[in-house]
């Protein structure tokens, strides 16, 4: 059952769809109305990663770099030091992901407060191949000290989320795709960096979704045809992989004994890793993991690429069904 | 500058000097050549040039200094000892377990150090976003050049200018005409692997710079009359960002290390730094200071 207020047409053809990237630049245009510290800089990708929004609106608080991403992730740190409060966009390609030291060292080091939006990350970015589908960009981050990392899950996340990194104070990693994302949460649905979200739930579960970003989507599909099969499925939105809200997680997995997550990135290093550390040390079950394994992307359309690469909802009702097998009665 | 003043800070940076001797074989590793031939220039910007207050190190009205070849920083701290940022018996801890004197600076452990750094080619960017920031502050009243002007300094080594980054940084500079950001090259000519003409030649660089949109000055990094001069001459151009050359000599100072790039990387021992602070304490004969 629906637990978090979710859109009502959550299971209709025609619910909205819209990029989580779009929720992004309206965040950004409403933490600049609040703050006007706020400010943004973007490598030559003002249009695509919606960071035009804030340009448009307070043009003097724009300041485009070009294709330099490295000099970028500097430049923001600078701004940070004089209390700005840079957001920095590119494609997560190239931001964290080519200027990774630069996050690192004059970033994350110096606890500085630049937030990093990474647009078009995860194999859906589609006819663009391999070279654009950033998989790895949650494993770079996560392992970064003074790092949060959020992945909203839909462009109303997307947006709350822009605005909630806003009041954080260090350094923020946002992940965004490229595609259209069904719109599954509302206004009233509740957001907090750091708090994970029951989407679905009945009693007696036995088998918890831990997915993030757009695929909550078809981990909510996967749990509802489950259902039907007498397969009792609870679905976490685990929408900040740093720092994990462990208690919710922890909980989950000693109701159910078993895990599954979901995420459009490797597997190594990613979310699923994430909670693997944290369920190993804390609460052993048996977890299978949805993702990406060890390979490149590829070009074709998105919905092509998530079930070639295993993310599909008949590969999340396999993993759950495998992994029910592995419980200890 | 006054010839008492002059005199004042040449003996101010012998003794910046020694204190970098002392450091390095104290801490067993680090940094000489490029340490010493900055000397004059750290202590003439934060004896002279710079708008600091070594009580206050977070003043709002500071000029900014971003050292971006993080690895010279013994000099930093020697200067920032010497000019009251912190006692001067902190320096023997560098490179020491629960030292704010990292190896590399550390902006979140000592006060003072604008940026942490230490990879190269990262400087430049912090400066220009911190030039930018400050004209996104700015009233519209306060848009004219005043008493309230804050610089933004940038040192860099010349080897790092082999880094791309640099030159997206310069780029952006010369696009947004940040004239109060001054930046100093340390141009002695090496770097770890050798001379900086044989590992990537550099030249012509002033006339890189300029068509990068800068205007370009050089300077004798060893006279403190040139220093000061050029320095002025920066702050008088309006419209473009200001980028000066500094000759330096590596190793400045002490014999056996100028112009020796094998001294680039490495610490004295005992016996090397003995030598070496026998010939700082009489430097050429010219200077007499304290320790005599």
């Amino acid at each position: 059952m629906n637990k978090a207020k979710l859109n009502p047409k959550l299971f209709d053809k025609d619910i909205e769809q819209i990029p989580t990237r779009n929720g992004y630049g309206e965040g950004l245009v409403r933490a600049g109305e609040k703050n006007e510290n706020v400010v943004a800089l973007c490598a030559d990708l003002s249009d695509s990663t919606r960071s035009k929004m804030l340009k448009d609106k307070f043009p003097e608080r724009f300041l485009q770099v070009g294709i330099s991403e490295q000099s970028m992730a500097s430049v923001a740190a600078g701004m940070a030091a004089m209390g700005k409060i840079p957001f920095i966009s590119s494609y997560a390609m190239f931001s964290p992901g080519r200027n990774w030291e630069q996050v690192r060292t004059t970033i994350c080091y110096n606890d500085s407060n630049v937030k990093i939006a990474g647009a078009h990350a995860g194999v859906s970015v589609g006819p663009d191949g391999a070279t654009h589908q950033a998989i790895e960009d949650i494993a770079i981050t996560r392992v970064l000290p003074n790092m949060t990392v959020v992945v909203p899950c839909d462009a109303v996340e997307a947006r709350k989320a822009t605005e909630a990194a806003a009041e954080i104070k260090g350094p923020v990693y946002l992940r965004f795709a490229r595609e259209n994302t069904p719109v599954m949460t509302t206004e009233e649905t509740p957001f907090k960096v750091g708090k994970a979200e029951i989407f679905w739930s009945t009693p007696d579960v036995d088998v918890s979704i831990i997915a993030c970003g757009p695929l909550v989507h078809n981990a909510i599909l996967a749990a509802v045809e489950l259902g039907k099969e007498g397969i009792k499925v609870e679905v976490i939105n685990n929408h900040t992989i740093k720092p994990l809200d462990e208690r919710t997680i922890i909980k989950s997995a000693q109701k159910t004994g078993a895990v599954v997550t979901v995420e459009e990135h490797q597997i190594a290093c990613g979310m699923g890793s994430a909670i693997a550390e944290l369920l190993a040390k804390k609460n052993p079950v048996p977890i299978e993991f949805i993702g990406v394994d060890d390979r490149f992307g590829e070009s074709g359309e998105p919905n092509e690429l998530i079930e070639e690469f295993g993310m599909g909802i008949g590969n999340i009702k396999e993993a759950v069904r495998k992994v029910l097998k592995r419980k200890k009665i | 500058m006054t010839d008492e003043k002059i005199k004042f800070l040449e003996e101010k940076a012998n003794e910046i000097r020694q204190s970098v001797i002392e450091m390095l074989v104290e801490a067993g590793s680090g940094h000489s050549a490029g340490p010493l031939g900055m000397a004059d220039i750290f202590t003439a910007l934060y004896f002279h040039i710079l708008k600091n207050d070594p009580e206050n190190p977070k003043w709002e009205d500071r000029d900014l200094l971003v050292l971006s070849n993080g690895h010279i920083c013994p000099v930093q701290y020697a200067t920032m000892a010497h000019a009251g940022y912190f006692p001067k018996e902190e320096l023997k801890t560098l490179r020491k377990f629960g030292s704010r004197l990292q190896g590399h600076p550390h902006r979140e452990k000592l006060p003072g150090i604008e940026t942490s750094s230490g990879p190269l080619g990262s400087g430049l960017s912090q400066a220009v976003g911190m030039a930018v920031a400050m004209r996104m502050s700015k009233t519209k009243e306060e848009g004219s050049i005043s008493d309230k002007q804050r610089w933004v300094y940038c040192l860099m080594g010349d080897g790092e200018l082999d880094c791309g980054q640099v030159w997206e940084a310069a780029m952006l500079a010369g696009k947004e005409k940040l004239f109060n950001i001054i930046g100093i090259i340390d141009r002695n000519n090496i770097q770890i692997d050798g001379f900086t003409e044989n590992v990537m030649p550099l030249e012509p660089l002033k006339e890189k710079f300029e068509s990068f949109g800068w205007h370009v000055l050089e300077m004798d990094g060893h006279n403190m009359e040139a220093i000061n001069d050029t320095i002025d001459e920066a702050k008088a151009v309006f419209n473009k960002p200001t980028m000066i050359i500094a000759r330096t000599i590596p190793g400045k100072g002490v014999d056996f290390m100028e112009r020796e790039f094998s001294w680039h990387g490495k610490s004295p021992n005992k016996e090397e730094a003995e030598k070496a602070l026998a010939q700082l304490r009489t430097l050429n004969g010219k200077i007499k200071s304290e320790h005599e």
